[in-house]
């Protein structure tokens, strides 16, 4: 504990995920964001060196790409298959974004449903079987259910991505238990993906073990997204901190931190 | 003959392939994928596959998202 509080005070308490290392345990998501250059802005903010983009439809009157802002900023792209339902429809999404982006790495996405985008587990470990046995290095967006987070690494995912609350609903982690139970077990990284509204919350997320913490509301819906992507980039360093330092237990009473010993009373 | 690209009909003369296809609906030179009838076409492939009556084309690319 001792060793990794120094490294991590140092600045050098790297995220390892399937043999990469990042220097940033924030992961960013690109959508919501009212311009590319409030993006880019907040993207710098940040300090993440891994990023999401979604695969869609080529728009002929679009003007500037995300793409452009991810290569000069040097990020790490991460696309996702948010918008599907099926393990077909999400398998086809990360095949199309290898190939358009040239790389392996997928933030696998299957929802249940419009109204809560609540992942739909059947389907969601179908297609993470399915992309890991094609060769892919599997991010799946999941539930905070510390089972089927078993089962997601049990068929080989990189990481294991539960959820603190609903997509862009900002309400942070609604059950820390489950997350500290999902952290215990898990032999991949921990990454907390979606839910977070503000700084505290990302801060909790690493206090409760997470090894990262992925957001894109928070930041590109704030009123000042580069200003709260720095405030997230500081939540995400003091909780991860924190929990290396390794936190006092919470007690029902008081107990001074001065000394009682040598305290004058007057008579 | 009629195909569907990115969920619109299209007239085009029968021969046409995936990569003119491509062409005319982006400019972007990287970035892009497509999938013919839900199956990826290799970029490698474009030129020298062509599409039939009936085929639906998707072109993708990254946009802002998650």
């Amino acid at each position: 504990m001792t060793r990794n509080t120094t490294t991590a005070e140092q600045g050098s308490d790297e995220l390892v995920i399937a043999g990469e290392t990042f220097g940033s345990r924030l992961i960013m998501g690109t959508g919501g964001a009212p311009s590319m250059h409030v993006l880019e802005e907040a993207l710098a903010a940040s300090g993440t060196e891994l990023t999401t983009v979604a695969m869609r439809r080529v728009d002929p009157a679009a003007r500037g790409s995300v793409l452009d802002v991810l290569r000069r900023r040097e990020i790490r792209v991460l696309p996702n298959t948010a918008g599907c339902f099926t393990a077909g429809e999400a398998v086809l999404t990360a095949k199309l974004a290898r190939e358009a982006l040239g790389t392996n790495w997928v933030k696998l996405e299957v929802i249940a449903d419009e109204r809560t985008l609540l992942p739909d587990p059947v389907e969601l470990i179908d297609a993470a079987e399915q992309l890991v046995d094609a060769g892919f290095v599997v991010l799946p967006y999941t539930n905070d259910d510390p089972v089927l987070a078993r089962r997601l690494e049990q068929v080989g995912c990189a990481a294991v991505m539960p959820l603190g609350s609903p997509i862009g609903s900002g309400l942070g982690v609604r059950n820390p238990h489950n997350i500290e139970l999902i952290v215990e077990s898990a032999g991949v990284p921990v990454i907390l993906d979606a839910g977070i509204g503000t700084a505290s919350d990302a801060a909790l997320a690493m206090e409760l073990g997470c090894d990262a913490v992925l957001l894109a509301t928070a930041v590109t819906r704030a009123q000042s997204p580069a200003t709260m992507a720095a405030a997230m980039r500081h939540g995400v360093q003091a909780g991860r901190l924190a929990r290396l330092a390794g936190r006092i237990p919470v007690r029902r009473h008081a107990q001074a931190s001065s000394p009682w010993a040598g305290l004058s009373r007057p008579v | 003959m009629q195909v569907i690209v990115n969920g619109t009909p299209r007239e085009v003369p029968a021969g046409t392939t995936v990569a003119a296809l491509v062409s005319a609906v982006t400019t972007a030179a990287a970035g892009v994928a497509a999938a013919l009838n839900d199956e990826v076409v290799p970029r490698a492939l474009w030129t020298e596959t062509a599409v039939r009556e009936a085929d639906r084309l998707e072109v993708l690319t990254a946009v802002q998202g998650g």
